[in-house]
């Protein structure tokens, strides 16, 4: 066909097409099948206001719009209608099953009366808080041959009109607030190579920040930030340094700081003031420190990042070449403490280590102040009274082909992710420790395969001799650098994150037994329990709604909790035997 | 019984082409052979190749040499019993007594990587699942929510070889 001749061709057609459609009544076009009747959105939902970065700085009394409530990480409720003397009364309101099993990690985040939980299998929960009504519900199915060792959440993150769920394969997903519809994703890191998420995104100064898990896997850490708007990534700081980057010298010549790992898998802490943000990392890859000789910086450390530009502005090293899978993942929180009279613009850090550090924060550098075990620790000798480096025995530290005992704590640490809490009014940090727990750790040779697990260890866990209990609840004031008191579990582990009140109350989940704990903030004397569906490993967290406060957890037992449990069980005879699993949300109020 | 390919070493490197890569990935077919992970001459696996002590990690390979290593759900473990006592739905999934198995935990996606021979289970540190391999990889302990899907085996030439689709869906569940 001719040119010429197409397009007189067309232009008939087009000509009789119009003359068709002036001169023929126009049919109603087949109807579509029908759509769903679209859900008139809640007014709850419609009503739903903003969280700006002025709410998230200053939040109100009545409010709980981050995992640790406010930046510095203090898991701290100024409410105090809840008190000692009326918690006795303390009962559920309502209780709603997640669908989920396993390890149910994160706080209930509660904003304009509507609360959001993330949950195992990549899902969100936005219930009314009043009613306990479901409002909706967004699942991510994961891939099935994704590679996540720790298949739970630890929380979202609120921002604008979005909810921030790091999906545990890698993808950060930004969710509609009113109707939990996708907004945007973002691949974080590359899951078939064992990078995986699990922590609660950070948000400040209009970045969400989040890191990955994978310390088992031979990943490089490290702290990303994505425009909270759009998604797209602003900076990325790795948690190991290439070749010639600070911090390489305290790694070996060759390509170890690849596979290093010092994961990044507990949220980060901030401070508005000098814009720093204070993230925790893993333990290095593989697990044994002599198949990378040297310090191997950032592992096991705090780092200080700029939000701004994700520049490591100061750090502080928990444990140089970490041998026992120590990751000291958790944030310090920041407290100004008295020391010697004056005041220290300071980080507190209960590490996994053992021990309890008192640190002083700046404009960048980090320095140490003190440092003490809080529970039985056997592997350092003592601190250097300057830097707080730890004077290692060296029949303590396994290698590969070697094999080191009596390990205390156990590579489950003193304290594993759980948060502290911190009351400005007793002045006094909240820990959930495990003391007894000790391991013995065995170094074997292992090849790096991408996705496969890169450990090299053998371990066992074993219980200190003459141990009479496992968990316990401390309290140690910021201060004089005290414990003030110990409430010991007898026949439990304590895996469960904190929150004090200024009611003057502690609440924690933890144990084997499935309560939810209220102890008196100030003596430690156990005032309140409540057997939920399961265990509880999560945060509680307090708000009021029409001026009634709150008390709100999440209960799932699994992950390692589960392990722990398990091993105890086979030690003891029976001692520890299975806890149920399935996720449920609670509710709490005095009645 | 056992026809021995006498001394017959396979030199069976195929370079792939991008018509491979959809067999990489794709699950292990009947008339596939076994080479251990990390063997970079692929050369088929026979049940000597399995000590009744440890297990052997392995990925199946197509006949034309396209080892199957693009999804870790085709990822398996080998393990060498005793014949006579593997349960009776086991039997006809065995050759020589080596059992193959789905590596991938079914609770939250481990490899399962280690036999404890003392108990004659397969174990996966992870979360200490324990699977029964002389029965179809049946659940006997931890968390794991299902058996171990096992891929039947059967000899050709001496060599272990695939005889049929895995028993069940590799992987794990969903939280």
């Amino acid at each position: 066909m001719g040119a010429g001749r197409f397009v007189a061709a067309v232009s008939t057609a087009l000509l009789v097409a119009r003359l068709l459609l002036e001169a023929t009544p126009q049919q109603p076009a087949p109807a579509p099948p029908p759509a769903p009747l679209p859900m008139p959105m809640p007014a709850i939902l419609k009503a739903y206001p903003a969280v700006t970065a002025d709410r998230l700085l200053h939040p109100r009394d009545d409010e709980w719009l981050m995992i640790r409530r406010t930046y510095d990480g203090w898991g701290y409720s100024p409410l105090d209608q809840i008190t000692p003397a009326n918690v006795a009364r303390l009962r559920p309101l309502w209780v709603f099953a997640t669908g989920a099993v396993n390890g149910h990690e994160a706080p209930p985040l509660v904003n304009g009366g509507v609360m959001f939980v993330s949950t195992p299998g990549n899902q969100v929960i936005a219930v009314e808080v009043k009613t306990g009504r479901l409002l909706w519900r967004y699942r991510r199915p994961l891939p099935e041959d994704a590679v996540v060792m720790h298949p739970t959440t630890r929380g979202v993150a609120l921002y604008g009109d979005k909810v921030y769920l790091p999906a545990n394969e890698g993808v950060l997903v930004a969710l509609d607030a009113r109707t939990g519809k996708e907004v945007w994703t973002t691949n974080v890191g590359e899951n078939q190579h064992g990078y995986y998420m699990t922590l609660a995104p950070l948000v400040a100064e209009g970045v969400v920040m989040i890191g990955a898990s994978g310390g088992e896997f031979g990943i490089r850490g490290f702290v990303a930030a994505f425009d909270a708007e759009t998604g797209k990534q602003v900076w990325k700081t790795y948690t190991v340094p290439a070749p010639g980057e600070p911090g390489s010298d305290t790694w070996p010549k060759g390509d170890q700081w690849k596979t290093g790992g010092a994961p990044v898998w507990v949220t980060g802490n901030y401070d508005p003031e000098t814009r720093l943000a204070y993230w925790g990392t893993g333990n290095g890859g593989p697990w044994m420190g002599d198949q990378r000789p040297g310090d191997n910086l950032y592992t096991a450390s705090t780092v200080a990042l700029d939000v701004k530009t994700g520049q490591i502005r100061g750090h502080f090293q928990y444990h140089p070449n970490d041998s026992w899978d120590w990751d000291e993942v958790s944030p310090p929180i920041l407290v100004d403490y008295q020391r010697d009279g004056r005041t220290v613009k300071g980080l507190i850090n209960v590490a996994r280590n053992g021990y309890l550090w008192f640190l002083q924060r700046s404009g960048g550098p980090i320095s140490f102040v003190q440092g003490m075990p809080y529970v039985k620790q056997t592997v350092f000798r003592g601190l250097d009274p300057k830097t707080g480096r730890p004077d290692v025995d060296p029949d303590k530290k396994p290698a590969t082909g070697k094999k080191a005992e009596n390990i205390c704590p156990s590579h489950w640490g003193g304290k594993n992710w759980p948060p502290i809490s911190y009351s400005p009014k007793t002045r006094m940090i909240y820990i959930p420790a495990n003391e007894n727990l000790c391991d013995w750790l065995t170094g074997i040779e292992v090849d790096y395969e991408p996705g496969e697990r890169y450990m090299g260890a053998q371990s066992g866990l074993s219980l200190a001799a003459g141990a009479d209990h496992v968990g316990e609840v401390q309290a140690w004031h910021v201060d004089t650098g005290r414990r003030v008191w110990t409430h010991n579990y007898a026949t439990s582990i304590n895996w469960g994150g904190m929150l004090v009140t200024a009611g003057g109350l502690v609440f924690s989940g933890g144990t084997n037994d499935r309560k939810l704990h209220a102890f008196d903030a100030a003596t430690g004397k156990l005032l309140w329990e409540f057997p939920t569906n399961s265990g509880i490993l999560a945060p509680p967290s307090s708000f009021t709604i029409d001026g009634t406060q709150y008390i709100a957890i999440q209960s799932g037992w699994g992950i390692d909790s589960r392990l722990v449990q398990g091993r105890l069980n086979a030690l003891t005879g029976g001692a520890y035997p299975e806890v149920p699993e399935g996720g449920a949300i609670w509710v709490f109020a005095v009645q | 019984m056992l026809k021995r390919a006498g001394g017959l070493v396979l030199a069976w490197l195929t370079p792939l082409d991008a018509s491979a890569q959809g067999d990489q990935s794709a699950r292990p077919a009947r008339g596939d052979v076994l080479v251990r992970v990390g063997d970079a001459t692929a050369t088929p696996l026979t049940p000597a190749d399995v000590t009744g002590t440890a297990v052997v990690m392995a990925w199946p390979a197509t006949p034309a040499g396209v080892v199957r290593s693009g999804s870790r759900l085709n990822r398996l473990v080998l393990v060498r019993l005793d014949p006579a006592s593997l349960a009776e739905r086991s039997r006809p999934h065995a050759a020589e007594g080596v059992m193959a198995y789905s590596a991938v935990c079914t609770h939250t996606g481990c490899e399962v990587g280690a036999f404890l021979a003392d108990e004659q289970v397969l174990y996966c540190d992870c979360h200490e699942s324990k699977f029964d391999p002389r029965d179809q990889g049946r659940v006997i302990g931890g968390p794991a929510p299902r058996n171990l899907p096992a891929l039947p085996l059967t000899l050709v030439d001496g060599r272990l070889t695939v005889a049929g689709a895995f028993t069940a869906r590799p992987g794990f569940e969903q939280g």
